[in-house]
């Protein structure tokens, strides 16, 4: 019952979220200078093709009505056409979602590993050399944004010891047997490890650029909170028991530590696919943030449109379902 | 050799120099109780921390032995240490509201140290766990197992934690203040239980504790700390009768009388503490507190 | 039971030397930065197609003068860095300030009115926080058209949720506190007590933030000159450099090191900076 209402009212203000977000993209590019269908057409276009045109996108009419055709259109699945190719704008963010997703879900599981494996590290060796190195470690990588990391790995794998790929996201000149987007998953289904491997080998860097914030916060919680249940009686009851000090940090005090990280590295993920704009674009991969940068770049309206309203939606997505888990996890709010 | 044997145990916080501890030598026999009295603060709870292994990492043992069975725990590789402690040892803590894991069921709670540590099948540990609950006069005991410890009282979590510390059958239980973080209506019931079943099982307890209307009820032998030193050692009648050491006439005349707990309390006279604080200064000489 | 082990007296010295190197660093951009036109061995936008990529001056193949090499219409490397720096830094202080200034106040307002201003302040930081920030700045710059000016407004108009959040919370723990009852029982009037009890204890969180915004603010103009939106590309930036060594990386790989190097050291002085203040000013964070 608590799950359920919480449940709805967190889903009544992420409506009320993404309504602002739209009404704010919207307005915000219809102020974009430069004519975006002046730019489509042909050179020596008359006045009465760009009219026509303009017509035909809907971008003669007022602001506010637009507005409403624009509403009127997403409520039933319509984005729009997009400008520049013509295509309508939910098919082609659509084609480009996966390749986002594989690659933000490649780093959260990477962040995960490795600022599990750092807070663990640490706590085991709680007040000694070992833990102060994993502290310098975190401080470094929280400093520096994924951009700058992203241009780090290219020079250190890319050129002074090129083992993988620095951009695209996979070799051009292999054949592909997808029928979907997801090439990471779908290479795994049809055991085609060669082209698995390619992938990976094309997805690790951005992966590891986009993922070592994240990877130094959740280290740098996790290790704080495990440290802080340490403390408590229960887990020093379990060593009263006969077990190893391993066996106290990950079965006793782990599953306590790991909730008042969880929340955080949530808001942290949603951060993690904003930075797929950048890093998408740095390694030139094939992705919804490097559509985004061309439809700006070429002033494309309904597909901005279209792609803010999805990552907004995607994080606030990120968001409530942090939220439910965190709620479903608790035992005390899950009985409460 | 008594089951459990401490031996001039000397404790300090790493770096500093006052001992939290000083020479401290209590024993324990095969199925005695005995009380380890004294005010907060005086360090009983870490004799207690010493026996089992679960000093705090900013506290270094100085000197001394502990013998458990047999064997010197100190002179143990750690892991060694800790599974001669989790088969022979056990702990009934102080506050039954941190003690217990708040993400697991009280079920493997109770049992987890019978699989990992001991080895048994988990059918076996279940129903040794379920007879346990019973015996700590837990109603609907199968309901409990699956319970999680927020959906239970301080005082039903307390008798877990009574049963949890039985389930291996230990040779020898500290109990930490275990009466202390509990209502008083529930108290008596408690101490009740645990001498109850201490009696059944034949096991030997260190009851920690600052009450000695407590230790009349149920412990048959005392050590009295003050200030990190053992100032009495003496069975249970003896020290009721004649307490020998100024610190402890002060202690005794300062409880409410166990026959007579409506009768007036008298402090520890401040003259009193000042000649046993000068006692402790001379015994040590660095004891500024 | 506290961790007494941990050391603290090295954990101490190690956050003053992170100071000081940050602190170093920084003074030392600012000085290049203030005397650039003078101590720029060449000009940064003179191009010499005949000296295009010159390799940095130990590499063989270098010329005399051009110490850190030439990208590949022939500019100097260190001159356009030491150039980049001084736009680097204008932005700054300029936008950090700026955006300190107005989500401090309105993160101070919404924490300490709380009612229905804390309503609406909270209920935009929630839709900014929905935006994808590179994407909402990239597309900020489109609308307002490249130059200094537009990447300022859009990083304050991006950012002024940082401060607004900590803030907001900051202030809502302050206005919770007996010393501010006792103030407003004494007759002060709320936004007197703000600005007198309010504001001094949330002040070194907003020296901190500011800090680490001034990092961000030098990253967010790398990435816009990077995707080439900053101002005009002739102009020496660093991202705008960066984003030609990216290009050009098997042929030079010059051109993008040496101002990557740069940003990422001005980066980490300043975030470094911001976390060791934080330690100096918050005495329970040891």
């Amino acid at each position: 019952m608590q799950l359920l209402r919480t449940f709805l009212m967190r889903l009544a203000t992420t409506a009320v979220t993404l309504a602002g977000v739209a009404i704010i993209v919207f307005f915000v590019i219809r102020v974009v200078p430069g004519n975006p269908i002046a730019m489509m057409l042909p050179p020596g276009a008359t006045e009465a093709d760009v009219a026509r045109l303009t017509a035909l996108y809907g971008l003669d009419k007022s602001i506010p009505s637009q507005f409403l055709i624009w509403v009127q259109g997403v409520l039933g699945g319509d984005f729009g056409t997009s400008i520049t190719t013509r295509q309508p704008v939910l098919d082609l963010v659509l084609g480009r979602l996966p390749a986002t997703l594989e690659l933000s879900i490649m780093a959260l599981v990477i962040a995960v590993i490795l600022g599990g494996a750092a807070a663990l590290i640490g706590t085991r060796g709680r007040g000694t050399r070992r833990e102060g190195a994993i502290d310098v470690a975190n401080g470094m990588a929280l400093s520096v944004p994924d951009f700058l990391w992203g241009l780090i790995l290219i020079l250190l794998f890319g050129v002074l010891w090129p083992v993988f790929h620095i951009s695209g996201r996979v070799t051009p000149s292999l054949e592909l047997p997808f029928t979907t987007g997801f090439y990471l998953f779908e290479s795994l289904a049809r055991l085609r490890f060669d082209l698995w491997l390619d992938i990976v080998s094309h997805m690790l860097l951005p992966a590891l650029a986009l993922c070592i914030p994240l990877a130094a916060i959740i280290g740098q919680l996790l290790k704080q909170s495990l440290k802080e249940t340490m403390h408590l009686d229960y887990v020093t009851l379990s060593r009263t028991k006969g077990y190893g000090e391993n066996h106290v940090i990950l079965r006793e005090a782990l599953p306590n530590a790991v909730l008042p990280t969880l929340t955080l590295v949530g808001v942290q993920f949603t951060f993690l696919i904003g930075g797929t704009v950048i890093i998408e674009r740095l390694f030139s991969y094939e992705g919804l943030g490097n559509l985004a940068i061309d439809a700006v770049i070429n002033r494309d309206l309904p597909l901005i449109q279209g792609i803010v309203l999805l990552f907004a939606a995607i994080f606030t997505g990120v968001n409530l379902l942090v939220d439910l888990t965190y709620a479903a996890l608790n035992p005390r709010l899950r009985h409460g | 050799m008594p089951f459990l044997q401490v031996s001039n145990l000397s404790l300090r916080i790493i770096g500093e120099t006052p001992r939290l501890l000083r020479s401290v030598s209590l024993s324990v026999g095969a199925g005695e109780v005995r009380a380890l009295v004294g005010e907060s603060g005086a360090g009983k709870s870490m004799i207690g921390k010493a026996i089992l292994g679960i000093l705090p990492r900013a506290v270094e043992v100085v000197e001394g032995e502990v013998w458990l069975d047999g064997q010197n725990l100190l002179a143990m590789p750690p892991m060694a240490r800790r599974r001669i402690i989790g088969a022979k040892a056990a702990l009934i803590p102080q506050d039954p509201l941190t003690a217990l894991n708040p993400s697991r069921r009280i079920g493997p709670q109770i049992t987890d140290r019978l699989v990992h540590i001991l080895g048994w099948d988990r059918a076996r540990a279940e129903s040794r766990a379920l007879a346990l609950l019973e015996e700590v006069q837990i109603t609907d005991p199968a309901r409990v197992m699956r319970a999680y410890p927020h959906e239970l009282s301080g005082g039903m979590r307390q008798r877990i934690l009574i049963a949890s510390a039985f389930a291996a059958e230990p040779k020898l239980i500290v109990a930490d203040e275990p009466t202390t973080a509990l209502d008083v209506t529930v108290q008596k019931q408690i101490l009740r239980l645990i001498k109850g079943m201490q009696e059944r099982h034949g096991t030997a307890l260190l009851f920690v504790t600052h009450d000695l209307g407590v230790v009349s009820k149920v412990c048959q032998s005392l050590s009295v700390l003050y200030a990190g030193m053992v100032v009495e050692d003496a069975p249970v009648r003896d020290f009721f009768a004649a307490p020998r050491h100024a610190y402890s006439r002060a202690l005794l005349a300062a409880t409410p009388k166990y026959t007579d707990p409506e009768g007036s309390l008298t402090p520890v006279p401040q003259t009193v503490m000042d000649a046993v604080r000068a006692e402790v200064a001379a015994a040590d000489g660095v004891w500024h507190g | 039971m506290v961790d007494l082990t941990d050391g603290r007296g090295r954990v101490r010295r190690r956050a003053g030397v992170r100071l000081w190197l940050s602190g170093l660093w920084l003074g030392l951009l600012v000085v290049v930065a203030l005397l650039a036109p003078w101590i720029a061995p060449k000009d940064p936008l003179a191009q010499d197609l005949f000296l295009g990529r010159l390799p940095p001056f130990w590499v063989a193949g270098s010329e005399p003068g051009y110490w850190l090499g030439t990208d590949s219409l022939g500019r100097d490397v260190l001159s356009r860095i030491m150039h980049g720096a001084r736009i680097a830094l204008l932005v700054a202080l300029i936008a950090g300030t700026v955006t300190g200034l107005l989500g401090a106040t309105l993160g101070l307002l919404a924490g300490f009115l709380r009612g229905w201003v804390d309503v609406v302040i909270s209920r935009m930081i929630d839709i900014w926080m929905a935006f994808p920030p590179v994407l909402f700045s990239i597309l900020l710059i489109a609308v307002l058209g490249p130059g200094l000016t537009s990447i300022i407004i859009a990083i304050v108009v991006i950012d002024w949720t940082r401060f607004a959040r900590v803030i907001r919370a900051e202030a809502m723990a302050q206005g919770a506190m007996d010393y501010v009852a006792s103030s407003r029982v004494a007759g002060r009037g709320r936004l007197g007590t703000m600005v007198e009890e309010i504001l001094p204890n949330v002040l070194p969180t907003i020296v901190v933030l500011l800090t680490l915004e001034m990092g961000i603010a030098v990253i967010v103009e790398a990435i816009l000159s990077f995707v080439n939106l900053s101002i005009s590309t002739d102009d020496p930036t660093w991202g705008g450099m960066i984003a030609e060594g990216r290009s050009a990386i098997h042929q030079s790989w010059w051109v993008l090191v040496f101002p990557l190097a740069t940003l990422f050291l001005t980066v980490l002085s300043f975030s470094q900076l911001g976390e060791g203040l934080k330690d100096r000013f918050d005495p329970v964070l040891r």
